[in-house]
């Protein structure tokens, strides 16, 4: 039988390879959206700042901000379960992946439920895999910030997923 | 719609409000038009905003909130003359990228109002308005009257 690998070499491959589907996108990057792992589980975190208030009266997250949260955690969840396979295979190399190389889904639709108010501190999203086709997907995301129960928004959406060679 | 001055100063009182609101700040978001139960609002694209860098496509999440923003706008300019607004629900289907480094506009129409809901469609068009929109959405918002 096999040896298996030395846990850090498992950990360092995963997060790199995270690490590029997430570090080139800058729209990620511009509402400070970043990814926590538990093995193959990941957690969108948003993580506050003033310019995504959109009504400062109260004040609350702007309601695109928490569908482009919800959206953004769609995709990367579903870019990542379309990688995850060949990366553990030893068919991708984590160390030379670029986005160039990597063809993102495409939103069909995406429809988001406002529940509550976004208010103004962290948040956090997951998603779930309804059906991940080779062609068609379809999405669900909880986004929730003090209580995970007390979802503060949610979303649906499909997607169109890239050619394969 | 007129030229007539209380309208340009209605435009131009709904583009301090938007510009009072950070997120739409950080759009640089500038209100087009307003009407009765409509609004138009526009934005520049942005690198920041790319969601896909293999081709420059501005990320969906952008359209969304200039969709619901224009949408919350169409909300507020109804003659019901609701104080407030928030979104309940929006669904958005996107037809095909935005061509980047283009301007987009979004249109919203408040088009049925209950005591306490405002049903909305939007459209968001690149600077290729032949090729149709971009996205379309379809919201429902709350309705928040005076007492």
């Amino acid at each position: 039988m096999r040896r298996p690998e030395p846990v850090q070499v498992v950990k360092q491959r995963r997060d790199a390879a995270l690490s590029a589907l997430v570090d080139g996108v800058p729209y990620i990057r511009f509402l400070g959206i970043g990814f926590e792992r538990r093995g193959d589980e990941l957690t969108g975190v948003l993580r506050y700042d003033d310019k995504l208030i959109g009504n400062p009266a109260l004040p609350a997250l702007h309601g695109g901000v928490t569908a482009a949260f919800l959206e953004v955690t769609a995709i990367v969840t579903l870019s990542w379960a379309m990688l995850w396979d060949d990366l553990e295979a030893g068919r991708l190399d984590a160390e030379e992946m670029s986005l160039d190389a990597l063809r993102l889904p495409k939103t069909i639709d995406f429809t988001v439920d406002y529940l509550r108010s976004g208010l103004p501190r962290d948040a956090y999203a997951r998603a779930r895999l309804n059906r991940s086709g080779r062609r068609y997907s379809s999405v669900h995301v909880e986004g929730w910030q003090d209580n995970r129960g007390k979802l503060f928004a949610q979303g649906t959406g499909h997607f169109l997923m890239p050619p394969r060679e | 719609m007129t030229d007539a001055p209380e309208e340009d100063g209605r435009t131009r009182a709904a583009h301090q409000f938007i510009a009072a609101l950070p997120h739409c700040r950080a759009l640089s978001m500038r209100v087009e038009r307003l009407g009765e139960g409509e609004a138009e609002i526009s934005m520049p694209w942005a690198e920041d905003l790319v969601g896909d860098p293999r081709t420059g496509v501005i990320h969906g999440g952008v359209i969304s909130t200039l969709m619901d923003t224009t949408g919350g706008a169409a909300v507020l300019s109804h003659e019901t003359g609701a104080l407030a607004t928030a979104t309940m629900d929006l669904r958005i289907d996107y037809m095909r990228g935005a061509t980047p480094h283009h301007r987009i506009t979004a249109r919203a129409t408040c088009f049925h109002v209950t005591r306490a809901v405002a049903f909305v469609r939007a459209e968001a068009f690149d600077e290729d308005a032949e090729r149709g929109p971009v996205a379309v959405a379809n919201g429902a918002f709350t309705l928040e009257r005076g007492a």
